[in-house]
């Protein structure tokens, strides 16, 4: 995704986006050296694995807040979101807080999923209203629209999984789903950038038009 | 309780988000121009696609040499299809409407699949005369 930022000259457009992408690439690598030195089943590679994520979803929130500059970027509203996203920080930091201090008596697997849930489900909110706030103001980019419209995927897909961990709910299927969920933001982010060109336009409030329009 | 509420939620929201992306996907290729050898292999005479070509193009496509960056979103559009077909047997029968909206969308899937050949002919001509221009 980052080789085809800079070939379509896209990186410092979309700077955090490929910041999130350098930040999982270098957990990827940790998690070779974690998985090879302590193993699969080790309490060490849990904690690698699930505080990785929810550190990587918090990441996430910054590329959310990148995007919504970009769409509130006519409107001067910079001061406002900076404000927003700070409230927003300081909440999930505290609500973080919360739910250590209640597990204490909870397994630490549950409590993870919990919390990894809790995460993904905030990120699918700030998402929703993301792609709320375009549909109102018609934001046409295309390559943006389809840059919100992946991330959203992607936060529902892992904050749905995490549910139905917590749930107890024995799919099978679900290995297999979540290492399908995994590759598609890099996936997307890459096919956008280097499929839709920067100038590219369309009418979101299309997207949400069935059958009325002929 | 609230993973229930949260499940729920999710996958609406997934469902929806899902959709989007596909038409934006969809409606982003229907403004690429299809070039001739794409056109003759097809049999695409204009931008009207049948939704009924999906299928045989995307046969097409995977005679091509895989590209790594569309092998996923051609999986979406893939599922897409399939949703829109489950439709177009069920609500469709119902309501007028939603058979003549189902049938565009499957005819935007088939442009798309269309648009996909010609970036992959486009790619194999491209490594053809790279090999070419290596060898001689």
């Amino acid at each position: 995704m980052i080789v085809c930022a800079l070939a379509k000259h896209s990186l410092r457009r979309y700077l955090p986006l490929g910041l999130y992408v350098g930040v999982r690439l270098l957990k990827s690598v940790i998690g070779v050296g974690v998985l090879t030195h302590y193993g699969f089943t080790s309490k060490e590679y849990m904690y690698y694995y699930y505080y990785g994520d929810a550190l990587l979803t918090i990441c996430l929130y910054f590329v959310v807040l990148h995007l919504f500059l970009h769409v509130f970027d006519e409107m001067g509203a910079e001061r406002y979101l900076r404000f927003g996203a700070s409230l927003l920080l300081a909440g999930t930091a505290l609500f973080s807080y919360l739910a250590v201090h209640e597990a204490n008596n909870k397994l630490m697997t549950r409590f993870v999923a919990e919390m990894s849930q809790n995460l993904y489900f905030v990120g699918l909110v700030l998402t929703y209203v993301l792609w709320g706030a375009m549909l109102k103001l018609r934001e046409s980019r295309t390559q943006l629209v389809q840059l919100v419209l992946s991330l959203g995927i992607h936060f529902s897909a892992f904050a749905a999984n995490y549910a139905v961990v917590n749930l107890r709910l024995h799919a099978g299927i679900l290995v297999y789903l979540t290492q399908l969920i995994g590759i598609w933001l890099p996936a997307a982010w890459t096919y956008t950038l280097l499929r839709t060109p920067a100038d590219a336009r369309l009418v979101p409030a299309r997207l949400a038009t069935v059958v009325t329009h002929r | 309780m609230i993973a229930g509420l949260i499940l729920a939620a999710s996958l609406i929201a997934l469902l929806q988000f899902f959709i989007f992306y596909c038409r934006s996907v969809i409606a982003s290729s229907s403004t690429q121009v299809l070039s001739v050898q794409t056109r003759d292999v097809t049999g695409i005479v204009d931008a009207r696609v049948g939704g009924d070509d999906f299928d045989r193009i995307l046969e097409l496509v995977q005679l091509c040499p895989e590209r790594r960056e569309d092998r996923l979103p051609i999986r979406f559009i893939h599922a897409y299809y399939e949703l829109l077909n489950l439709l177009r047997l069920t609500f469709a029968r119902m309501f007028p409407d939603v058979g003549a909206w189902t049938e565009r969308e499957r005819g935007g899937c088939a442009y798309f699949a269309a648009v996909t050949l010609d970036h992959r002919i486009a790619f194999s001509r491209n490594l053809m005369a790279q090999q070419m221009s290596d060898h001689f």
